[in-house]
């Protein structure tokens, strides 16, 4: 009797068959990837069409640029990933927002002394607006986001830490945790924080409050005041609205120029 | 009076007192609503309510000259004072906004119309992507480099993770080689180590236009070794990435960063940078560095983080 399915000779037909179907496999893939090469090569002439229509709106409306990001991000696209994209390329998106990471580095490695690694977006803001000069291009704080976001990928320490309402901005790799965060926003009110604020607000112990103050101090982003009234306050030079309108001095510029 | 609420839409309600009886002439007599509100549906009211404060707490309008128009081309108009002069501004603010809209509303439409294409074409690497991961193996070196650059042009990220050289491509490979003729100079100037937020300022300053974005450089980076050139890419435990010469040893340095600690008796990271004429993130890395090889141990205080010789290591 004939059996099926077994012996050397059914094993070897099984190999062809699937040898055969890897080979319509290898077939497809190539045929994809050709097809792929094509609708490429249409896609960069849509692209190039719209940016000789609209590239200037990009560059000129901060809301249109929050709107085509928006869109790029729902369809699953990153037109900042590189340079050598096409949005990159044909719409001028990457140089507007590598060119201003290299604007926020420096200002923030000008401004480290004062505030630790840590200011507001709005302080970013403005320093990076001085910085560009009257002519410029209006950038808008969605812009630094997006830029400060890219950033993260070269690994210093750049993060955003939402505060009341709007961001600050920590440009250095201090190890901040909830804890820390937290006490950072409970400050963000006054530009300062004291251990019994901490325990009314946060209902914490005293113990885990001092350590996060002390460990704010020791980062160099809180400053302790013991001449304050009642209990030490320990303040944030990163939210201090006085600080805004100060000028990056020429040695805190030479500071930051690589 | 401002009044700033947080809800799912943003508002800003603005109140307003009842007209003196001395008020000046102007598009309105008095409004029959106490208030106005914003309604802020994506963005712009954090700004807004800044300026806004800022405009209330100067009170320019106040101070400003009355337009001579007013005073000459007054008219009731079915009980509401107009001016000449403000109906012609305002319609030449809506001639504007028709056309910005217009324009606007255009480069909307074409936007979608672009981002459908756009989305077609991810669809299709996500489909190749399937493809190359079921065939395990049948796919060409050459078919990988093809479909990565395909993946660069359009911003996709590589979802398919068997790579030879981490998700760079050929333009990663020439520009880690272009890297090596920029850097070489400006590291030996800072003692064979830069970090990585460095190299991008530095690099993208030179460039002008057509600069990397923060990716391209990384990736360029990360090829640096398999490509044999003389430059490689370190991650230091904390995360900060740095360009070192290949012939820089930092294993070595750190003999030498022992001894001007020691000179000092004790030095924090600040004062180390200024000494030996580093950044301080690089300094910070070098001592914490030298304190896991055992040559230096801290003293973490609210004053700051302090280094010192190791004498439990030298004097037992």
């Amino acid at each position: 009797m004939h059996r099926r399915g077994v012996g050397a000779g059914a094993i070897a037909k099984k190999k062809l068959t699937e040898a055969k179907y890897k080979e319509r496999g290898t077939v497809l893939a190539e045929d994809q990837l050709a097809q792929m090469s094509k609708q490429l090569d249409m896609f960069k002439t849509n692209l190039e069409e719209f940016a000789s229509k609209h590239k200037q709106e990009i560059r000129k409306n901060p809301e249109f640029r929050v709107q085509f990001q928006d869109m790029c991000a729902t369809i699953g696209v990153d037109p900042l990933a590189s340079g050598k994209g096409f949005w990159s390329e044909m719409l001028g998106v990457g140089d507007f927002y590598y060119e201003l990471g290299v604007q926020i580095i420096e200002v923030c490695l000008a401004l480290k002394h004062r505030n630790g690694g840590l200011i507001t977006l709005e302080e970013l803001h403005q320093q990076v607006l001085k910085g560009r000069g009257k002519f410029a291009q209006d950038v808008s704080q969605d812009d630094l986001i997006r830029a400060i976001k890219k950033l993260k990928a070269l690994g210093s320490g750049f993060s955003i830490i939402p505060v009341g309402g709007t961001y600050l901005i920590q440009s250095v790799p201090a190890e901040l945790n909830m804890d820390h965060t937290v006490v950072l926003q409970l400050a963000e009110k006054n530009g300062y924080v004291t251990v019994s604020e901490i325990k009314a607000s946060l209902k914490w112990e005293t113990e885990r409050a001092r350590q996060v103050l002390e460990h704010l101090l020791k980062e160099g982003l809180a400053w302790l005041d013991l001449q304050a009234p009642k209990e030490p306050h320990y303040w944030l030079p990163a939210l201090f609205t006085d600080l805004y309108s100060q000028e990056i001095t020429a040695e805190e510029a030479r500071e930051a120029l690589p | 009076m401002l009044n700033f609420t947080g809800n799912a839409i943003a508002k800003i309600v603005v109140h307003l007192h009842p007209a003196p009886p001395n008020k000046e002439p102007g598009p309105f007599q008095s409004s029959k609503n106490s208030y106005i509100k914003l309604s802020f549906r994506e963005h712009g009211q954090i700004e807004f309510y800044r300026r806004l404060s800022e405009e209330m707490t100067q009170r320019r309008w106040e101070t400003m000259p009355v337009s001579q128009s007013l005073q000459t081309n007054r008219r009731p108009q079915s009980g509401r004072i107009r001016a000449v002069g403000i109906v012609g501004i305002e319609r030449k603010l809506e001639e504007k906004r028709k056309e910005t809209d217009k324009n606007i509303s255009e480069a909307f439409e074409d936007l979608s119309k672009l981002m459908i294409k756009a989305k077609e074409m991810v669809e299709l690497s996500k489909s190749i992507a399937n493809k190359i991961k079921e065939k395990q193996g049948d796919i060409t070196e050459d078919e990988t480099i093809r479909f990565k650059s395909y993946l660069l042009s359009m911003g996709i990220a590589n979802p398919v993770t068997r790579e030879t050289y981490g998700s760079g491509t050929q333009y990663h490979m020439q520009l880690a080689k272009q890297l090596v003729g920029i850097l070489q100079v400006p590291l030996e100037e800072r003692g064979g180590i830069m970090s990585l937020t460095e190299v991008y300022c530095l690099v993208n300053r030179a460039r002008g236009m057509e600069l990397l974005s923060p990716e391209d450089l990384v990736n360029a980076c990360k090829m640096l070794d398999a490509l044999k050139l003389p430059l490689r890419l370190r991650v230091f435990d904390s995360g900060v990435m740095v360009i070192e010469l290949q012939s820089h040893k930092e294993e070595e340095m750190l003999a030498s960063a022992l001894e001007t600690v020691s000179e000092k008796g004790s030095l924090t990271s600040e004062e180390f940078a200024k000494l030996v004429g580093m950044s301080v993130l690089l300094a910070k890395e070098r001592l914490l560095l030298a304190e896991k090889m055992g040559h230096l141990c801290r003293d973490d205080s609210v004053e700051g983080l302090r280094f010192y010789p190791n004498l439990f290591m030298t004097q037992s």
